[in-house]
């Protein structure tokens, strides 16, 4: 699992090639944490095939608003420099990224 | 399916929590299912200035760890799943991914999800500037300009936690100006804070924003003039729902579906209780919630004892069984159990005798339509078979009925 935040986003995620999944999380944010363990099963699952990030947005607020996410937990993915889908803090669960990451692979 | 558990709580908020730490500390088989976090709720509020002997600078997701904790010190085992389907009467429950949980009590504390408002943009703008959770997303509004929803308890506190990070906090309130539903205490902090504002006799009718939120449209309920506002984040509070979705015709809920329970926290469903948020009750609060779960673990260990009990030692018995309902605190019941012991004890093994306290046992008591003590009931293969009540309980009546049942 690769740590990003504001100084290596542009290399790590928009210069990446292939599929790149950003888990934006935080500290104090329960569900974030509840998710995390799916989140490095799934990362762990499908390590050939997608590039597995996450990002603690306490620290790098800016960098998660410049991203267009002002809550959490948001799960988005990356191909080419461009966000090409994105689950939110209503839509995020196991299944959820499991499925959307099987259907960008 | 192999483990009986003697309790099984559904959710793991403050009810759930101190229902597994009451259960297992009495030394009953307790296992809770959480399908997140455990904390619930409580765990999305950072402060936490109400939970009596844990002042100030105490946080949610502190007391829940600490709930959690003496949870599972005590031995209460805590899954993660989610329950998708419910056998109320066979105390099963049913996970996503098909694992069953079979109990002999079930305490249902599934807690409750803040509602949504239903305006225009909430639901695409929802991450985007729209929260219904500033312990999660109050980091990014640092310096922003944001609207609160809402003006009970949860509004006006999750509004003065936002003006620690927020540059303005305007909370837009339904009613008159001054009025607003919140506790006084909390009322008088807002109104004192430099950077609250209220926009008064007001809801919102829509969130705009090409991406992330950038204004709201505000509807006044009394003049129907429709303003707009510049903001870069909206936190609505308007109320929770209950997330008793799963339990629809499987426990009695109320119109809004909410668990009835009695005050021993138990739903039409016996060795079924309901506790915390998703019960219908006066308060819902960290300490109420608490208080279910002890109420009802204590009430789940009661109906164990007497039920199962009763089930194992009467019901499954292949002799005869002579139930003795009697109470230690009537003379007549004293003076008169000598003389059916001795009576009983004729019969040696053939006949099982079984003391039962009316007091302690009402339930069971109630059910058999045992009103006076001392009342023998006799059963035979789970069957009531005779019943002598009172002044007929004579040591002749008791041989008599006792010969018929032996042959």
């Amino acid at each position: 699992m690769i740590e990003v935040h504001k100084d290596n986003f542009d290399q790590e995620v928009l210069q990446a090639d292939g599929l790149t999944v950003v888990d934006f999380w935080g500290p104090k944010c329960e569900k974030c944490l509840a998710l995390m363990p799916d989140f490095y099963r799934i990362a762990e699952q499908y390590a050939g095939e997608a590039k597995f990030c996450k990002l603690d947005t306490s620290g790098n607020r800016r960098l998660a608003i410049a991203q267009k996410v002002l809550g959490l937990p948001v799960i988005a993915f990356y191909r080419g420099g461009e966000k090409i889908a994105e689950l939110g803090p209503s839509e995020c669960s196991a299944e959820s990224i499991e499925a959307k990451v099987k259907e960008l692979i | 399916m192999t483990d009986l558990w003697d309790i099984i709580i559904v959710g793991g908020g403050p009810g759930g929590l101190a229902a597994a730490m009451y259960g297992a500390r009495s030394k009953q088989k307790t296992l809770l299912i959480e399908k997140g976090k455990t904390g619930g709720q409580a765990a999305t509020t950072w402060d936490m200035e109400n939970y009596p002997g844990f002042a100030k600078g105490t946080t949610g997701p502190g007391l829940m760890q600490a709930f959690t904790d003496h949870a599972t010190s005590f031995g209460a085992e805590i899954v993660r799943g989610e329950v998708v389907d419910v056998t109320a009467d066979d105390k099963i429950v049913t996970l996503k991914d098909g694992t069953k949980y079979h109990g002999r009590t079930l305490i249902f504390a599934p807690g409750a999800v803040p509602r949504t408002l239903g305006v225009k943009g909430e639901s695409a703008l929802r991450g985007k500037g729209v929260s219904y959770c500033a312990t999660c997303d109050a980091d990014f509004f640092t310096d922003l300009d944001i609207v609160v929803l809402g003006n009970g308890d949860a509004a006006i506190e999750e509004g003065s936690y936002l003006t620690k990070f927020a540059n303005s906090v305007t909370v837009v309130v339904i009613h008159d100006e001054g009025v607003l539903d919140a506790a006084p205490m909390l009322q008088e902090r807002a109104f004192r804070n430099p950077k609250m504002k209220f926009v008064w006799n007001s809801t919102l009718q829509e969130i705009r924003g090409d991406g992330i939120v950038e204004g709201v449209v505000l509807h006044n309920v009394k003049t129907n003039e429709l303003t707009e506002m510049e903001t870069n984040g909206v936190f609505i509070y308007v109320g929770t729902i209950p997330q008793t979705g799963f339990l629809q015709g499987k426990v009695n809920l109320d119109e809004r579906g909410y668990i009835i329970t009695n005050e021993q926290m138990e739903t039409n469903v016996d060795g079924v209780f309901g506790i915390g948020d998703a019960r219908v009750t006066y308060l819902r609060q960290v300490i109420t919630a608490a208080a279910d779960g002890a109420i009802a673990a204590v009430a789940a260990e009661k109906y164990i004892i007497e039920e199962e009990g009763f089930k194992e030692s009467v019901l499954a018995e292949e002799r005869p069984v002579a139930v003795v309902f009697w109470t230690p605190m009537s003379n007549r019941c004293l003076e008169m159990m000598p003389n059916i012991e001795s009576a009983l004890t004729v019969f040696g093994d053939k006949v099982k005798t079984w003391k039962l306290d009316t007091y302690r046992n009402r339930r069971v008591a109630s059910r058999y339509g045992v009103t006076q003590n001392p009342t023998i009931v006799f059963f035979h293969r789970g069957q009531v078979a005779a019943r002598l009540v009172d002044a007929e309980i004579t040591a002749e009546a008791i041989n008599t009925t006792l010969v018929a049942l032996v042959n």
